[in-house]
């Protein structure tokens, strides 16, 4: 048996062998990215990437001895009500539901595949082990997660639903890559959870291949985890005309992390990106977004909102590159965020590197607090300030929530950010 | 209906209003006239509960109760309603869900029952008639894009939604042109009931040809310098208000 250990802290790097363990024609792989990470190590305070999330030192500071499972997870508590969808659900490592045999899409385990042979031009070649040390962490050793393919053609009718559900104070990777072929449909939502109040960790890596003419949504829902910390790393690679839409509502956890990486290898391409975080407590989230125009011809729109409360803290860095023949590229990016105590904290940070000349790219950000006016004029009408103040959080938040296309998912968000909202307390 | 006496108001280190004395019955209504800068809006801000404002002397009696105690909500839902001279844009928030929240707000502190969908969308439909708004208007973001006439009529609609006691009326000829301000006028007239009473903040006598005032009043420098029936109006736009200011210093 092979030992990953770099450190003995088993969320820095987990001491039971991944899943590439496994996996021959992964050895090389395995060794290459063992190697990286003890040379790069994990980012220190000052990395840039990481300065205003101090990932490392959270986990360094991590205990998970306490607490294990409390083998009382009812899924249906995390459920989307009224969405017709496939769900495959995992309490920690384990998958607790039956593995879907939907026609026209494959479902499997991901390491089953690997050691088939399937999805093996695309894993770790979208999300490069070197591009991030967590990145790299997650390549040794993800134990659990899912190979999704869709064939050329095919548009899936349900969206099909990963539910990672951390029972007591665990830590753990997940892996999935999703391999959508020529004009084919998808929808992937990630939905994650834990249990009671218990720390835990998990760090998730999705890579995705979107084909010609092909189209993904991708949806990360982080509610209903206090106590947690998150890494969730999404890159995508789109080719000719496909379209990607990628939904990130962050409603909660301890800290969490989303990395979100478009690369736009194709003309044609159509890309929106939408985010929302909600943080009250000492909840810290932090959304690092890039957007790669590689080819000429593309579209990208980002959509950014956040709201901050008590001493809670978010982060927004948004990326994007268009290359030097990626002319008549349209990119735009947005990130508005409100502030609702003087303790609460936000750093945004657009970063536009531009090498082609004709081009429409645009970006903002801003940073305020609830509207005053605003507040009274609808007071002056009878509504109390309470009520009065959900009324324009909500209205400043909803755009996000508006341009989610599934309605039943839409409808989930709306009712628990409104009724987020509407409590006195946040 | 309203009884204010000795009012004082101040914001920041800036002392607006000194000593104030209006009494409004039902059924009348009161024209508050004066130069720029007299704190006419001040009033008005006070009266609707604006926080900027400090009062610093003085009582205001609201069907016999202490109005300053309330905070802006509560006086609206005990029926005071104020027209805003400059309607606050919200986007996000539509005129057709605020009005339900807000009515039904209302009509809860009445003791009635919440309107459902049905009823709600009847009395909308009734009321809009009455300005002459569109319902795409309302179901636009609250005053988003408004040209100034459909923000002032927007402010009637939401009028004639709440139903009130006593509507305030600041400067809602501001902006309007000749058409608009006729169905403004038109719309509050209807509204006007023995039971209610309006007060009238305006700067030219324009508006006071429609709405008909009981009583007018001339502020200056914070105080009511000056009282009569609505042929006062007149004689200010014939004089101007230096024949105020002088009669004031003289």
């Amino acid at each position: 048996m092979t030992t990953n250990a770099i450190d003995t802290n088993p969320t820095l790097l987990g001491v039971t062998p991944g899943a590439i363990d496994t996996i021959p024609s992964l050895a090389t792989l395995r060794d290459e990215t063992f190697r990286h990470l003890q040379e790069v190590g994990f980012p220190g305070p000052k990395h840039e990437e990481y300065k205003y999330t101090p990932l490392t030192r959270a986990l360094e500071k991590l205990s998970l001895d306490d607490q294990g499972e409390t083998g009382a997870v009812n899924l249906g508590d995390y459920a989307i009500a009224d969405l017709d969808a496939t769900v495959v659900a995992f309490v920690n490592e384990r998958c607790v539901t039956p593995f879907p045999e939907t026609e026209g899409l494959i479902v499997k385990p991901l390491q089953e595949a690997l050691a088939n042979g399937a999805g093996e031009n695309h894993f770790a070649k979208i999300a490069d082990a070197k591009a991030d040390p967590f990145v790299a962490w997650n390549t040794l050793a993800w134990t659990y997660g899912l190979y999704i393919e869709v064939p050329a053609g095919t548009t899936l009718a349900k969206p099909l639903v990963i539910l990672h559900v951390s029972d007591g104070a665990v830590s753990k990777a997940a892996r999935n890559l999703v391999v959508v072929g020529k004009n084919a449909q998808c929808t992937v939502i990630q939905k994650f959870a834990s249990t009671g109040k218990s720390t835990s960790y998990v760090n998730v890596v999705t890579e995705a291949f979107v084909d010609e003419n092909a189209r993904l949504d991708l949806y990360a829902i982080q509610a209903d985890m206090p106590g947690q910390i998150q890494f969730n790393q999404t890159r995508v690679l789109q080719k000719d005309n496909s379209r990607v839409n990628s939904y990130a509502f962050t409603l909660g956890g301890k800290l969490v992390r989303n990395n979100l990486a478009l690369a736009l290898d194709g003309q044609g391409c159509e890309s929106h990106m939408y985010g929302l975080y909600l943080l009250n407590g000492d909840t810290h989230a932090d959304n690092h977004t890039v957007v790669d125009h590689m080819k000429p011809n593309s579209f990208s729109n980002e959509l950014y909102k956040g709201i901050m409360d008590d001493t809670s803290r978010g982060v927004f860095n948004g990326k994007i590159y268009v290359r030097p023949n990626a002319q008549k590229t349209n990119a735009f990016q947005s990130n508005r965020n409100i502030l609702l105590s003087t303790d609460a904290k936000v750093n945004t940070k657009p970063q536009l590197e531009i090498w082609a000349d004709d081009v429409k790219c645009s970006h903002g950000c801003t940073t305020g607090q609830i509207d005053e006016e605003a507040l009274f004029y609808l007071m002056a009408r009878g509504i109390p300030r309470s009520t009065a103040r959900a009324m324009l959080l909500y209205a400043f938040a909803g755009e996000t929530i508006d341009a989610v296309g599934l309605p039943a998912v839409q409808q989930y968000l709306a009712q628990r950010v409104s009724q987020r909202l509407q409590r006195n307390d946040f | 209906m309203l009884s204010i006496k000795n009012l004082h108001a101040k914001i920041g280190d800036n002392q607006i209003l000194n000593g104030i004395d209006l009494e409004v019955k039902a059924g009348e209504i009161h024209a508050i006239m004066g130069p720029n800068g007299s704190g006419k809006s001040t009033l008005a801000s006070v009266l609707a509960g604006r926080e900027e404002f400090e009062v610093t002397e003085g009582t205001v009696e609201f069907l016999g109760k202490d109005l300053l105690e309330m905070s802006p909500d509560e006086r609206a839902r005990e029926g005071i309603f104020m027209a805003f001279q400059y309607p606050v844009e919200i986007p996000g928030v539509s005129t057709i869900n605020f009005m339900k929240t807000a009515v039904n707000q209302v009509r809860t502190h009445r003791g009635l029952p919440p309107l459902d969908a049905v009823s709600f969308l009847g009395l909308m439909k009734e009321k809009m008639k009455l300005v002459d708004i569109d319902q795409s208007l309302l179901n636009r973001s609250l005053n988003e894009g408004f040209s100034g006439g459909e923000k002032k009529r927007n402010e009637i609609f939401q009028l004639a939604m709440l139903d009130p006691r006593l509507a305030i009326l600041d400067e809602t000829d501001s902006g309007l042109d000749i058409d608009a301000l006729r169905i403004v006028a038109d719309g509050v007239n209807k509204l006007m009931t023995k039971d209610k009473s309006i007060i009238v903040v305006t700067h030219y006598q324009r508006l006071l040809e429609y709405i008909v005032p009981d009583f007018v009043h001339v502020l200056y420098k914070g105080k009511i310098v000056k009282s009569g029936g609505k042929e006062l109006a007149v004689e200010l736009e014939a004089k101007g208000y230096d024949w105020v200011k002088d009669s004031v210093v003289a």
